[in-house]
This record gives structure tokens, sequence and C-alpha cells, in this order.
């Protein structure tokens, strides 16, 4: 069967982003390692707000951090997945020329290749809330969860993620090997301004615009409202807007960062076919 | 639709080299390409021959349409490598030599396989390709073995079968052999000549520096240097412009402050190059008149310079560059090293 260029870019790559993710080491320590990695990030976080808040679980403040954080796993994870595939292939299997020159569509097969960092993410996600629910009281009751809603974000937020992981990756096009980690450099970024770990109200007013501005603040809140509805709302930062109102500004704002992602890409493309970057790689 | 395979009209290319931290702002111009113009035709195996740093690479990175050129055009398939990229990477597969490229958590099949399917070849047909390339390259019995366990040698042969694998109408081998043993060389000139021999609408354009391997293999050759091309034809006939020429190899004992210079200053002596061997030097000389020698063994004596070996041969390829260029193929390495390819 003769597959399209688009399906094949990105089934093939989805192959080999799983084959480079999961391979690295035998399958039970790989297990080991997605099973303790979300548990130790969840654990420092829980220590931390244990010490500042002196333990207050029944705090709204401590679903809205958590769930905030647990989801923003997926930030990191697809984003960096997208982004690192073009270092990975570059400088260290010295593949991405043989990938250019194929008859593939290079934007689709760095999504594919972010999709295993996806999987993974999702089985962190899992752990995360599941450890929640079960050891700190986590208000996460999965019979009044509004699956619909939970369903349509993380659709539409993962694909904004992906847009974003494209602008990352094609501007890693044009950078050298230092800018490995420019996926999770970002993620980390805007981990402070998309209301991640605290509302946007306790930042000061002229950095608020910046949370506003991200798709990531409303996506995190459309995910906690279809878990925790009544909790999320408790804080006034997006209590005005409706969660059909919220998903159409989540909606407006994938669209925009795809455009965005399609014109980066050609330019990136171009500059780098210019300058002959394709195939760089750098001496340190 | 146009015969030819490959086609480039003034095709040139510039990099701009920023300078040192103190010189940041300062960008030098490195001319990688100027004015080239070739044609090659459907069926052929076409050589580009020159030393490192001669432009060679950077010709194949344009012509795979991995990068820009400054200036002219080239086509490949018929295609534009700049307008119509989309349109020329079906029909192309390159493979450079001299590296260690692919997924070492993979094992040889998988790598091959995962290229073909990238290519849109029916995955039934690609295994059965996968083994019988792998056979006539001596790795059958690696089919299985993660390519991060191979040998250079054996993962520059992985490489090589992937060019092959998607059978594309040209196929661009950047110094294929580079690196490889004798055994290994020969099984992939063999491969080489046998894939185009099979089926005559099928290029492939090779790059080398190994003169030996330009004139076992190609149709014709195109001598490079400094981003020009300075002839480009048969090797047969590159050659026989030299036949009227008497062309000499000397071995004696140290030189004593004897130059090439010296020589080529001698009437009718067109070129001279020197090497060093153990415990003396080796002249090669291009001379328009046999007579000359004795001009040539003239000065050797005033040098005190004691000839132990002196033989006529035919010219090669290696004769024909040094006509072209007035230097070695590796005296030039020398020269030109920081020269970017």
């Amino acid at each position: 069967m003769n597959r399209s260029e688009t399906t094949r870019s990105f089934t093939m790559a989805t192959w080999l982003g799983w084959q480079v993710e999961s391979n690295w080491t035998d399958p039970f320590l790989f297990a080991i390692y997605v099973i303790i990695k979300p548990l130790a990030g969840a654990a420092i976080l829980v220590v931390m707000y244990s010490i500042i808040t002196g333990g207050d679980y029944e705090s709204p403040l401590f679903p809205y951090i958590y769930l905030g954080n647990a989801f923003y796993i997926y930030v990191g994870a697809v984003m960096a997945g997208v982004s690192w595939a073009v270092i990975d292939d570059r400088e260290h299997y010295k593949t991405l020329k043989y990938m250019y020159i194929a008859p593939i569509r290079i934007p689709f097969y760095w999504l594919g290749r972010g999709v295993s960092r996806f999987l993974i993410g999702t089985v962190a996600v899992i752990i995360t809330l599941g450890a929640g629910a079960l050891f700190l009281h986590l208000p996460l009751d999965l019979t009044r969860a509004d699956w619909g809603l939970f369903l349509v974000s993380l659709v539409i937020g993962v694909t904004m993620l992906a847009m974003m992981g494209l602008i990352l990756a094609s501007i890693t096009l044009m950078v050298a090997h230092h800018f490995f980690l420019i996926g999770e450099a970002v993620a980390g970024a805007l981990y402070l301004f998309s209301g991640a770990i605290f509302p946007l109200e306790v930042l000061p007013a002229w950095l608020r615009p910046i949370g506003y501005a991200m798709p990531i603040t409303y996506w995190l809140e459309l995910m906690r409202r279809s878990l925790i509805g009544e909790v999320a709302e408790a804080f006034p930062t997006l209590a005005q807007f409706s969660n059909l109102q919220l998903i159409g500004i989540l909606l407006g704002l994938t669209v925009v960062f795809a455009v965005l992602s399609v014109f980066t890409f050609r330019w990136c493309d171009h500059r780098a076919r210019e300058l002959g970057l394709i195939d760089m790689v750098s001496n340190y | 639709m146009s015969n030819h395979a490959i086609e480039t009209k003034d095709l040139g290319r510039i990099y701009k080299i920023r300078g040192n931290k103190k010189e940041k702002r300062i960008r030098k111009e490195l001319i990688a390409l100027q004015d080239v113009n070739l044609t090659v035709e459907r069926g052929e195996l076409f050589g580009l021959l020159g030393p490192n740093g001669a432009g060679k690479t950077t010709l194949i990175k344009i012509l795979t349409t991995l990068l820009a050129p400054t200036s002219g055009w080239a086509r490949v398939a018929s295609h534009d490598v700049i307008q119509h990229p989309s349109l020329v990477r079906p029909l192309i597969n390159m493979v450079s030599g001299g590296e260690s490229s692919g997924y070492g958590l993979l094992t040889v099949r998988e790598n091959l396989w995962m290229f073909s399917q990238f290519y849109g070849m029916p995955s039934k047909e690609a295994n059965q390709r996968i083994v019988d390339l792998l056979k006539m390259v001596g790795l059958e019995d690696r089919l299985h073995t993660k390519s991060s366990d191979l040998s250079t040698g054996l993962r520059q042969k992985m490489n090589i079968v992937r060019g092959f694998l998607t059978d594309p109408e040209v196929l661009f081998l950047d110094e294929p052999t580079l690196g490889l043993d004798v055994g290994a060389a020969r099984d992939v000139r063999r491969l080489i000549r046998g894939w185009v021999d099979a089926n005559k609408s099928r290029t492939l354009l090779l790059t080398t520096h190994y003169m030996v391997e330009a004139e076992e293999l190609c149709d014709r050759v195109a001598i490079i240097n400094k981003g020009r091309v300075l002839a480009c034809d048969t090797p047969a006939n590159l050659k026989r412009n030299l036949q009227r020429d008497a062309i000499f190899e000397i071995e004696t004992s140290p030189l004593n402050g004897l130059t090439s210079q010296m020589l080529q200053d001698q009437p009718e002596v067109r070129k001279a190059a020197l090497s060093d061997i153990e415990g003396g030097a080796r002249l090669e000389l291009i001379l328009q008149e046999e007579s000359a020698l004795a001009s040539v063994i003239n000065i050797l004596t005033q040098k005190e310079v004691k000839v132990r070996r002196l033989s006529k041969r035919e010219p090669t390829l290696e004769d024909v560059f040094m006509d072209l260029v007035g230097q070695k193929m590796e005296d030039v390495e020398k020269e030109e090293a920081p020269h970017a390819d």
C-alpha cells in the first residue's frame, strides 16, 4: 500500500521516536523510570506546598497547583519531544540530512517524533493524578468529571503544544547544539506565566498579560474545570469565562500558533538551506 | 523530457564565515563553487575528482536540495533543485562516506527498513531487497545486529546499502569508500558498477579523491579544484592529452635543497612534484620531450642527489590533475586544509 507522504512521515517517525525513547535501557528499568520520574516531581511539589501552607491540603489551592503541575508535564514532553528530534537527528545520529532528502514532510516527521514523549507524558500524568487521589486526598471524582470537556480540551491543548513544539523545532534548525534544551527551557520559562503553579493574580500586574496571551493558561484552566469543576472556579483568574468561551479562546490561539508554526518552519527551512545548516554539527 | 540526469549552469556557492571573537562582525567570504557547468547523462557513472576542500561535497549538497546555491541553477532528473525540491527528492538518494550515521539503537534491518518506509516502498519488497543488498556487500550475517555494535566500516557499508535500497534514478555517493579497508572498498566498488550496469536509466554521481577509484569506475570524470571544474571527459581522453608527454618517476637520495621550481625552470619540464619517502625523495616529472630528462639528471648531479630508481610510465589521472593544477593532489590537500568542502 502506498501511503501518502504525510501519513508515512508521521507514522514512521512515531515508530522511530518510540524506539529511540524506549530502547535506551532494558524494559524493566524503563518502566521504573517512567513511574518514578513523575512521582518524584509530585513529591517535590507536595513537600514545598506542605512547608509553605503548613499542610493545608483542604485548601482549593492544593488541587489547583497539583492539577496544574500534573498537566504541565505535557508542556515539556510535547514541546521538547518535537524540537529535540532536530538536535538528536542532526548532531547525535547524523541522519537529519538523509531525512531531509527523503520524500517526506519534515514538519509531520518532527510531530511524529514527539508522539512517544506524549505517550510517556500521558503515563506520567496518570500516575501523578493517581498518586494525588490515593495518597493526598485530591478531590478527583471520576464519576463527576466532565469527560467531554476533558477530551476536547486535551485534544486541542496537545495540538496547541505540538504547534509550539514545531516553532521551537524550526528555530532549533537554525541554532547550534547548546540549544539542545530549547524545548524544556521554554517550557520552564512559561511555567511561571501560565497559571500552573499559582493563579495569575499572584504575578505583578505588568507581567499578567504574558499569561493571558499564552494558550497554556486557558488549557490548564479547562483541564482543571473538566476534572474538579467547582474547585477550579474558586480562583478569579478566568472565572468570568464560560467553558465554551475558554474553548473558543484556546482554539483561536491554537490556530494562531498553527499558522505561526507554518510560517516559522518555512522561513527557518529556507534560511537553513541558504546558510547550509541542515547537516551542521556543533564543534563543541 | 531532457535526457540529462544532472545539469548545472554557472552554479556558484559562497559561504560567509564569521570571524573569531574579536572580528565577530567581519564576515569573510569563502568561494566553495564557482561557475560550475556540468551535464551528466542518464545511465552515466560520473565522477567528481578533487582534493578535500575542492567543493565536491558542496556540489552534492546543492544537487540533493540540502543547500541553496548563491548563483546559477541546477536540475536533477529534469527538476530544478531550488524551485521544486519535492519533485527531486523521490528520485534521488545520497550517502556520505567517512561517517557513522544511523540509529545505533536499531538493528541493521530496522535502520534500512525504516528508510525504505520513508520512501514508500512496500514492506515485503523492502525486506527482500535489504537481504539481497546486504549479501552483495557481505553484511548479511549482521541483519539483526544493532548498528551501534558495528565497526565504523560495517556501519558505512550499511549506509551504502541504504542509498541503493530505494533504487533511485540518481544516486549521489560522497566519498563512499573513505575509511574502508581494501576488501570492503572493493565490495562497494563492485556494487556501484553493478548497479549502474544493471539498468541504463540509473545515474550515479560519485565524488572521490582516490584517483584509482575514479579511473576504475567512472564513465566520465570532472576534475575539480578550488570550486572550479578544470576538465571533464572520460578518463581515457583526459589521459590522452598527456600521452604525447613523457612521464617519469625517480626515487633519489635526500634532495639537498632541491625544489620543484628549480626542476620546472629547466627547459621542457612541464611539471615536477616532489614528495618525501623513507630515506630519500620521489620525483614525478611530466616532460614535453624525453630529452629533457638529461637536464633533470644534470641538476640532480649538481646538487649531489643520487638516483636510486628511474622509471617511465603511462599517464594516470594523478598526472592529469598535476598537469591541470600544478601540484599533486595530496600537496593541494595539505595546503587547503581549512578550505570548505
